[in-house]
């Protein structure tokens, strides 16, 4: 079962309804998509992140209603570094898709989803303390995993991982 | 949406109201649960899981480590399921490398989950009882349990922490005389699961206790991200096992039991109805178990068998390589999702190319379902806090990883 290429290129990927409702909503907003292993991923410019997830949940013949995970992967030192990760799911049509929003080192913030999701709440609170992603909006912006007071942010690729402090 | 949100500052101070902080050494916390409450009497007003206690960097540590050493890690975090969870981090490697496992290997993998699911669901049974104040309960799971450990060390030589599932396959053959060993134990299990409930259904203390006791409508479950028979107890249907097959479970048949109660009791009939399911899943599992090979023909990723690797020189270079460099899985990510006894259990793996995971993310059912422990608790008794926290069924281990 050898894996088939991812597929990038957006004219080919435009009639996956996900796709084609964002870009019918706002062309401006998606910036890439790529379908591999079965796998959708639509990179979403940051500003319209949370207005995209309202769509995608809003529109009935898609009804991504659970969020399921937020997460992110640091590609230091290349820039945007940032990459945060957004899985839904439809409950309803049990198909999920994936949002990607790239983020600068420097800027590292973002809407949070928790005016739309309540469960973003404890995601984004991991997110920001293991990577230092700031989410806009959250009511509880503070550490979950780490200790009150730690310094630095330790899934980032740039955290020391031996030595002393 | 507002209501849902937790607003988390906690004063002590007011007139009426004082904090109480339940853990995080508190019995029925299941671990090192902090909760910080604010109590009007015995009432609660708002509370706020602090969590973290057990945080050991797991994610960090997978970026460090060649994909086989992996798997023993996947075992810790979950570790009242810890079979469900190496099998979730073994289809999404084997789903990065385009690997199809041999159709023994899959049945064998059911089995194991199903058996694990049994394990997890006893343990759970067993202490959320004895919260309730049915302490002998713990010794009737406890019971039965030991025979799934027993059956655990047989085949992967550790009770706990098997390790036995791994990427491209199993380990090695079960032990002769093990799947035996298994149906036994599958026959008399509807029995005892008869039993658990003559202690506890008709009881009308537990009943009492349970009953209309942290109430979850399917709004605010879906909308909190609750999953597994969290989600299924407030009236969705919706199991991976059926849904979104994977590693064969297309070939059974078996009932995916949801309550529309949203309480702590629907939570509890959902369980125990899921017990009689897996028993059912085993049964099938052992009446049509195929033969075959129990890894897959890829000798870059598997390590050959010890006689093998002692007998032909390619099988011993290929041993040499993969224990030294590990094996390369080519760039990309996937999202896995399986059903673990607690809910969605996703791993997230990202690699760039190497013999070590760029990113690994595990989205842990626990985590989530916590989040709806506030949810279910405001407004209520503080007693009813712990009946609550024995039906999400969380496992620390599984929440701070």
């Amino acid at each position: 079962m050898p894996t088939l290429p991812a597929i990038t290129d957006l004219e080919q990927l435009k009639s996956r309804p996900e796709l084609a409702r964002l870009l019918s909503w706002n062309p401006e907003a998606v910036t890439a998509a790529k379908f591999d292993r079965d796998e959708l991923s639509i990179y979403v410019d940051r500003q319209h992140v949370a207005e995209a997830c309202s769509i995608l949940r809003a529109t009935p013949e898609l009804r991504y209603d659970y969020l399921c995970d937020i997460t992110c992967v640091d590609w230091y030192p290349s820039e945007p570094r940032f990459e945060a990760v957004i899985h839904l799911l439809s409950l309803q049509f049990k198909k999920r898709v994936r949002l990607k929003v790239r983020l600068s080192g420097d800027d590292a913030r973002m809407p949070s989803l928790t005016p739309i999701w309540p469960a973003a709440n404890f995601y984004e609170r991991e997110v920001f303390d293991l990577f230092g992603v700031h989410f806009e909006g959250h009511p509880y912006m503070r550490r979950i995993m780490m200790p009150e007071g730690w310094e630095g942010h330790p899934l980032r690729k740039d955290y020391p991982v031996e030595g002393y402090r | 949406m507002a209501h849902l949100t937790q607003t988390p500052v906690l004063e002590p101070g007011q007139d009426r109201t004082m904090i109480l902080n339940m853990g995080p050494q508190h019995p029925s916390t299941h671990g090192v649960l902090r909760l910080i409450l604010e109590i009007d009497g015995e009432t609660v007003v708002r509370m706020m899981p602090d969590i973290g206690y057990l945080h050991t960097g797991i994610e960090k540590t997978y970026e460090a480590k060649f994909y086989q050493q992996c798997v023993p890690l996947a075992d810790r975090m979950d570790y009242l399921a810890p079979m469900i969870n190496e099998l979730g981090f073994c289809l999404a490697v084997e789903k990065l490398l385009g690997l199809e496992v041999p159709a023994r290997a899959q049945w064998m993998r059911v089995l194991l989950s199903e058996l694990t699911r049994l394990n997890s669901h006893l343990v759970w049974l067993g202490t959320h009882a004895m919260d309730i104040g049915a302490l002998s309960m713990m010794l009737y799971c406890f019971r039965e349990r030991e025979d799934l450990l027993r059956l655990f060390e047989a085949v992967g030589g550790q009770r706990m922490f098997p390790s036995y599932i791994r990427v491209g396959g199993l380990a090695m053959e079960p032990p002769i005389g093990w799947l035996e060993s298994v149906k036994k134990f599958a026959d008399r299990f509807p029995e005892a699961v008869d039993e658990y409930e003559d202690l506890l259904t008709g009881n009308p203390i537990f009943r009492g206790r349970l009953m209309d006791v942290g109430h979850l409508s399917t709004a605010d479950a879906i909308a909190l991200g609750a999953s597994g028979p969290t989600l299924r107890a407030s009236g969705v249907d919706i199991d991976l096992r059926r849904d979104a097959p994977y590693s064969g479970y297309e070939n059974f048949q078996f009932a995916v039991p949801i309550s529309h109660r949203c309480d702590v009791w629907g939570r509890y009939e959902v369980r125990v109805q899921e017990m009689r399911e897996s028993t059912k899943i085993i049964q099938q599992v052992l009446a049509g178990m195929p033969e075959g090979p129990i890894k897959a023909d890829a000798p870059k990723i598997i390590l050959p068998d010890r006689e093998k690797m002692k007998t032909q020189m390619e099988a011993l270079i290929y041993h040499f390589k993969i224990v030294t460099e590990g094996f390369t899985v080519p760039a990309g990510e996937v999202y896995m999702p399986i059903e673990s006894p607690r809910g969605e259990l996703g791993f997230y793996i990202v690699s760039d190319g190497t013999a070590k995971p760029y990113r690994v993310h595990v989205r842990t059912p626990s985590f989530a379902n916590l989040q709806t422990l506030a949810k279910m608790c405001e407004g209520r008794l503080i007693a009813d806090v712990v009946a609550a926290i024995g039906s999400i069924d969380i496992v620390l281990g599984d929440v701070d990883r």
